[in-house]
């Protein structure tokens, strides 16, 4: 079978639902959402914690409760076409779609405008090369989320979590709540990668011990896990010697770091930033490739999902524009880059068309923590807009407004750097 | 198990070479039975070693090692397509470095040719930095060995098995053999933990147990030290690093830590080689993957640690002697070795299973074709591998095969269903992940576990506290609320 439609988005995370509403808010005729799972909602559906929509509904939602607010706006409108439990298998550069579900068998999708919003994938043991054997009971924290939330199993009942981004940190709480003891949680660098509330509301609120500059060595057990030995970490990440010590414990889980989901714009050589590992992007989330977009945690892991909704509402407009052939092709291209102490900015470039700059919004993580910095936006020696940070974490985007006339000063290449006070 | 359970032939463990064994006696009209402790074949060194199909020129002239090597190679090329193994005939080359290292190229050339391996020829860097641009610049030259190759260990150890209870084999998993029963000098069974079996013939195959499994008899004559190796496997993404096996020069104690691809298209690194006592250490250490990284990084020195997925270390079955023990035991008859079968072991496999064939001749058994043997697996859907026409087809005589559940290598629903419904079919998560790569990915099973866990939960009828990962013990999931605060309904 053959579909058609204008704009077809892959993933029906946050970012994809977002995408979907805001494509057809902008004028495309037929949208197409295709996700792999059997209902919507991404990883909002496992995330059974409050939290979200702060920004975006200005209350305070389950993860659940907010994928249900967009469910049901996609379901209101019936040009969104759904297509649940199915997979893409591959894309071609003139934008044919090759997916696959159970009840269609093989369907090609023909679309103007695709937009990628598969999101991020969990960071495992062998990624990082954690010694020892391999019994049952290691998992990622985001897979034994599933399984406690969803299927309504316990990965384990005496537990040490590696890794302190918010994923490690709800875990711990989540499965304290279950009740499991948290051993501890141990963190590579000297800080949590996770936002400030959650350290406060998961870890010290449950006495949970948090171990900084702490890694485990080895796993042990022969058919589930026993224990871990841990060590104490340099300024280096290197182990100082003689501070191992062992934890018992019959789970391990894995909160050590989210990568992009890009399996399908690699397959299409589509740019990509080494950095974020995701596709270089304008500011219409717009790749490398004509018509190809990118929004979400697909583009840059993001710690809140009112900003996933809010860049997928930036692609989902874009791409309806392009589908309508109303996208103006860019005149000029703005590089984007961080440096000193920047690590990474979205978007990587800025598109001027019809000679008119537009109010742009920049998204950045700091390499390290910093107190007392000031964030410097420059481009050919001037100084386009600064702002003081009184501290600045790799766990918390920092997002900055570049307003229209700002934006009409940069030149070919802009900079964002962080200069400490002196 | 009853205890009148009997066999003509038992075989004791199911790695590779029982596996081998108990395919090639399933040519004959013979009760043979297949004892495996784990839950599933290929639990010990056959899921975990280099996977290569070696060429034969490292083995001493006239040892079996170098018979067996060079003969098992031939025979993998009919065993290939009919037990729809995974093989790459990619060639091997020993990379030298220096001019000492270039006379011992010359010395294993001469081996080979002795050991009448074809196509041997020795390389200059030129033409070794063609083929393998990623190499060392500093390489001196190399042995290419084009009857070299890589094949999937568990598959083939799974394959053998599958063709063998297809053609009347009897695979009993989870069956630890506690001893061998002698009278009078004379095999007359097995004692295990599901009863009693009565053989005559007994062929011991325990990989790193079979010095223990021999002694149990009353045979002290030899013992199997384990010898570890660690390996790092890394990304298809990275693959292309190399093209071919690559080693380095070998030393007295190993072949050395390899550059190679795997059968599935992945790359991997190891092994070291370090004599341990626990015949169950199967840990990696810290330490281990360093020297495997560094060694490797000698002969390829851009290794994209990055990308590195997983990481294994597996147990040679060294025995004392250094060749491999293939006979009948000199103490207890009906009593047959195959034992202290390390690398080449796995290329060596068919050869021995051979081997031990007219051992059980010479004691007097009697061995008919069977004349309804039937030499070939039936093929395996492979929706990865399929065009997008044969993929409707099958999806239409089956819908399962339009689920994906393993996004990183697209293995469908409908190929695990195959796999645990197969003959030796998968009974736990890395058995489902070793038949069909489902978990074998980049995500290692961060997206597919929960779903396969569950698919193994709907088709063996368990729950889903019952699924194990891999080992008797190894059980995944809790159940969130405990037995004993279940509500009873008493109708």
């Amino acid at each position: 079978m053959v579909n058609t439609y204008d704009v077809v988005i892959i993933g029906g995370g946050p970012a994809g639902m977002a995408a979907a509403l805001s494509a057809r808010k902008t004028g495309a005729e037929r949208v197409l959402i295709i996700e792999r799972d059997r209902e919507l909602g991404g990883i909002l559906q496992q995330c059974i914690h409050n939290g979200f929509g702060l920004h975006r509904f200005k209350e305070e939602l389950t993860g659940p409760g907010y994928a249900g607010r967009y469910i049901k706006m996609v379901k209101e409108d019936r040009n969104i076409d759904v297509m649940l439990d199915t997979m893409v298998l591959n894309i071609e550069s003139d934008k044919i779609i090759f997916a696959v579900n159970p009840a269609q068998g093989m369907i090609e999708i023909h679309a103007k405008a695709v937009i990628f919003t598969m999101g991020c994938r969990e960071r495992t043991r062998g990624a990082i090369r954690i010694a020892g054997e391999r019994p049952a009971g290691v998992f990622t924290a985001g897979a034994a989320q599933r399984m406690v939330n969803m299927e309504g199993y316990l990965p384990g009942k005496k537990v040490v979590i590696l890794g302190s981004g918010d994923i490690g940190l709800i875990m711990a709480r989540r499965m304290t709540l279950e009740g499991t003891k948290v051993q501890a949680v141990l963190e590579l660098m000297p800080y949590s990668n996770g936002l400030t509330r959650n350290v406060v509301q998961c870890l010290e609120d449950f006495d949970i011990p948090l171990h900084l500059s702490h890694t485990i060595l080895k796993v042990h057990g022969k058919e589930r896990v026993t224990g871990v030995t841990c060590a104490k970490v340099d300024d280096n990440r290197c182990v100082i010697p003689g501070s191992e010590f062992d934890i018992e414990c019959d789970c391990l889980l894995l909160s050590v770091g989210l990568i992009p989901e890009n399996e399908l714009s690699q397959q299409l050589n589509i740019d990509m930033d080494a950095l974020t590992s995701g596709p270089i992007v304008d500011q219409f989330r717009q790749t490398s490739m004509p018509g190809f977009f990118a929004a979400g945690n697909v583009v840059h892991v993001h710690d809140l999902v009112d900003f996933v909704s809010q860049e997928g509402e930036i692609a989902g407009a874009a791409a309806a524009q392009y589908a309508n052939a109303e996208l103006s092709a860019a005149e000029k291209t703005l590089k984007v880059s961080g440096i000193n102490g920047v690590r990474t900015v979205v978007p990587q470039r800025i598109s001027i068309a019809d000679g008119q700059a537009q109010p742009v919004r920049l998204f950045m993580r700091v390499a390290q923590t910093e107190q007392r910095v000031t964030l410097c936006i420059e481009s050919a020696g001037e100084m386009i807009q600064s702002r003081k940070l009184p501290i600045a974490k790799p766990g918390e985007m920092i997002v900055v407004e570049l307003p229209a006339d700002a934006a009409a000063r940069c030149q070919d290449q802009i900079t964002v750097s962080l200069k400490r006070e002196v | 198990m009853t205890n009148t359970a009997k066999a003509d032939v038992v075989i004791i463990g199911g790695g590779i070479i029982g596996a081998a064994i108990a395919r090639e006696l399933s040519k004959y009209s013979v009760d043979v039975v297949l004892l495996e402790k784990g839950p599933d074949v290929a639990m010990g060194t056959s899921k975990a070693n280099s996977g290569i199909l070696h060429a034969g020129f490292d083995a001493k002239p006239g040892t079996l090692k170098a018979v067996t090597n060079v003969r098992g190679n031939q025979l993998y090329r009919k065993l290939h397509k009919d037990l729809g193994l995974d093989i790459k005939y990619t060639g091997s080359l020993v990379v030298a470095k220096t001019a000492e290292d270039m006379e011992t190229l010359k010395d294993l050339l001469v081996r080979g040719n002795e050991n009448n391996v074809p196509g041997l020829e020795i390389l200059d860097k030129e033409t070794v930095l063609k083929m393998e641009p990623n190499l060392a610049q500093d390489v001196a030259g190399a042995l290419w060995a084009p009857t070299g190759g890589v094949i999937c260990p568990f598959g083939a150890t799974i394959a053998f098995t599958e063709n063998a209870v297809r053609n009347g084999v009897r695979l009993q998993t989870e069956c630890l053999v506690e001893k061998i029963a002698v009278e009078d000098g004379k095999v007359i069974g097995v004692e295990t933990s599901q009863g009693f079996i009565a053989a005559k013939y007994v062929i011991n195959a325990a990989g790193v147990h079979a010095d223990d499994i021999s002694r149990t008899a009353g045979d002290n004559s030899f013992s199997i030290r384990p010898r570890r190796g660690e390996y790092v496997l890394f990304d298809k993404a990275v693959a292309k690093l190399v093209n071919t096996v690559i080693f380095p020069t070998p030393s007295k104690v190993s072949k050395g830590i390899l550059v190679s691809p795997t059968a599935h298209g992945n790359l991997f690194v190891g092994p070291n080689a370090q004599d341990i006592d626990d015949k169950e250490d199967v840990a990696t250490t810290p330490d281990g993957l360093q020297e495997i990284i560094s060694g490797a990084r000698r002969v390829v020195p851009n290794l994209p640690l990055n990308a590195s997925i997983t990481q294994f270390s597996g147990l040679r079955a060294a025995a004392d002697g250094g060749d491999f023990i293939i006979k009948q035991s000199d103490s207890v008859i009906g009593l047959i070795h195959a034992a202290g079968i390390q690398s080449p072991g796995l290329t060596a496999a068919p050869a021995i299973a051979e081997i031990v064939g007219n051992i059980l001749r010479e004691q007097g058994m009697t061995l008919n074709e069977k004349a309804d043997f039937n030499p070939v697996n039936p093929p395996k859907s492979k929706f990865h591998a399929l065009t997008n026409e044969e993929r409707a087809q099958l999806i239409a005589q089956n819908p399962l095969y339009g689920r994906v559940i393993c996004r990183c290598e697209s293995v469908t629903e409908g190929e695990i269903v195959d796999a645990i419904k197969a003959p030796c079919g998968a009974k736990t998560v890395d058995g489902v992940k070793r038949r069909t790569r489902a978990g074998m990915g980049r995500c290692q099973g961060g997206f597919c576990g929960p779903r396969v866990t569950a698919i193994l939960a709907r088709e063996l009828d368990m729950p889903v506290t019952a699924v194990r990962k891999d080992t008797n013990q190894s059980y995944l999931f809790f159940d969130k609320i405990p037995a004993s605060c279940e509500v009873k309904s008493n109708g």
